[in-house]
């Protein structure tokens, strides 16, 4: 091998430097409480994905209240971008499964202490599918699909009319009391776009949530979903849900 | 009779189309925001808007910024890896200003958020029966929260 060249040298070092200090300006403007002023964000260059480790979820309703926190979701008991479902399979009728989700586990679950109940949680949020009934359904153009793959709602422009609502296959849709306008989870796109985490990811404590990054190569999404088994939630209805479900219970709908 | 004897109906015809015509495009200029269908069927002025609200969450980096000696303190421990902000609270506005006082979490409410018994959470999740095994009393008396083992 020969020694590096002067020239490929001096031209390597200045692409790392010049992208440490992109990094660190963008870092900057974080620390400082001003992210929006972060520059320089391509969205062709992402394509965003979620994993959810059921066998990790302690329901503990974190990640309901962060994400109420972070986004100003409404306090209301039917305004919800990400709940926890419980799942209670009795094994003496394992089709009627008795699902519950108490004010979508914002202040936690009762504990269940029947024995002999199969029962876990499941976290709940947009799927961000890839062919999305609610975009498609939009008399509007008032939610589309982003260049880095996320579905969000233009508030300014939706008239309310809930076919989106209607349409989508999860119930991951409501209607904001204040605005009068359909809202959903955005993927915490304000944050995602400023190098952070979602704020359900940041704040889940057993790490049931990763957000990856599906054109990035060397995000650790590629390496989870090739030595995992995942699921998706109802892929009959062809929605291509880039939320992906690890130990997910046939029971799940 | 000739061709076209009478071509004023095809003419009238004509400036029919034409002016509806016109008129369809210039009420749908008027209607049609500026930015509509620049990258899709939505504006695109929506993406920057979604862009530009505030944090709530000031994230883990901007924690241990600062606060290096609690995150040497949570090395190789069980809560490691979880976010200071998930005990702690939203601290976006103390991470930009640290003159914002940030609230101490409680020292048993905080800890009965994950460690309630539940038959519904994974088996090897540690719980405890907090009356039993403490009584009334706070679990940082005893536990230190950044370092969990005693």
């Amino acid at each position: 091998m020969s020694a590096p060249d002067r020239r490929e040298f001096l031209l390597q070092t200045g692409k790392l430097l010049v992208m440490t200090a992109a990094a660190a300006g963008a870092w900057d403007y974080v620390i400082a409480g001003e992210p929006e002023k972060t520059p320089n964000y391509d969205a062709a260059a992402h394509w965003w994905a979620m994993i959810i480790d059921v066998d990790k979820c302690i329901g503990c309703g974190l990640c309901v209240r962060a994400c109420k926190t972070e986004n100003g979701v409404s306090l209301d008991s039917d305004c919800f971008r990400t709940w926890i479902e419980r799942y209670e399979i009795d094994p003496d009728d394992p089709e009627h499964p008795h699902v519950s989700s108490p004010n979508g586990g914002y202040d936690g679950f009762p504990p269940v202490t029947k024995e002999g109940v199969k029962t876990f949680f499941v976290p709940k949020l947009c799927n961000q599918c890839a062919d999305s009934p609610c975009v498609q359904v939009c008399p509007v153009g008032a939610t589309f699909q982003t260049p880095d793959g996320v579905v969000l709602v233009d508030k300014e422009y939706c008239l309310g009319c809930r076919y989106c609502v209607q349409a989508c296959p999860y119930g991951c849709r409501y209607i904001d009391p204040q605005t009068n306008t359909a809202d959903k989870c955005t993927l915490c796109y304000h944050r995602i776009t400023r190098g952070l985490k979602t704020a359900c990811v940041e704040i889940c404590p057993t790490g049931a949530r990763y957000l990856g990054d599906l054109k990035d190569p060397n995000d650790a999404i590629h390496e989870f979903l090739r030595t995992h088994k995942v699921h998706v939630l109802k892929p009959q209805m062809a929605t291509h849900p880039k939320t992906f479900y690890n130990g997910l219970d046939g029971a799940v709908r | 009779m000739a061709p076209f004897a009478s071509y004023e109906h095809l003419l009238r015809l004509a400036t029919l189309f034409v002016v509806g015509i016109a008129l369809f495009l210039g009420v749908r200029t008027l209607l049609v925001p500026d930015d509509y269908g620049l990258l899709g069927p939505y504006r695109a002025s929506a993406l920057t808007r979604n862009r530009t609200k505030p944090i709530a969450f000031a994230g883990q980096l901007a924690c241990v910024d600062c606060h290096t000696d609690v995150a040497e303190l949570r090395k190789g421990n069980a809560h490691e890896r979880i976010s200071c902000e998930s005990c702690h609270g939203a601290l976006a506005a103390h991470a930009a200003d640290p003159a914002v006082a940030a609230a101490r979490p409680d020292g048993r409410k905080t800890c009965a958020v994950c460690h309630v018994p539940d038959r519904s959470k994974p088996s090897g999740f540690k719980t405890v029966n907090f009356a039993e095994h403490a009584g009334d009393e706070s679990c940082v008396s005893c536990h230190v929260p950044h370092a969990p083992r005693l």
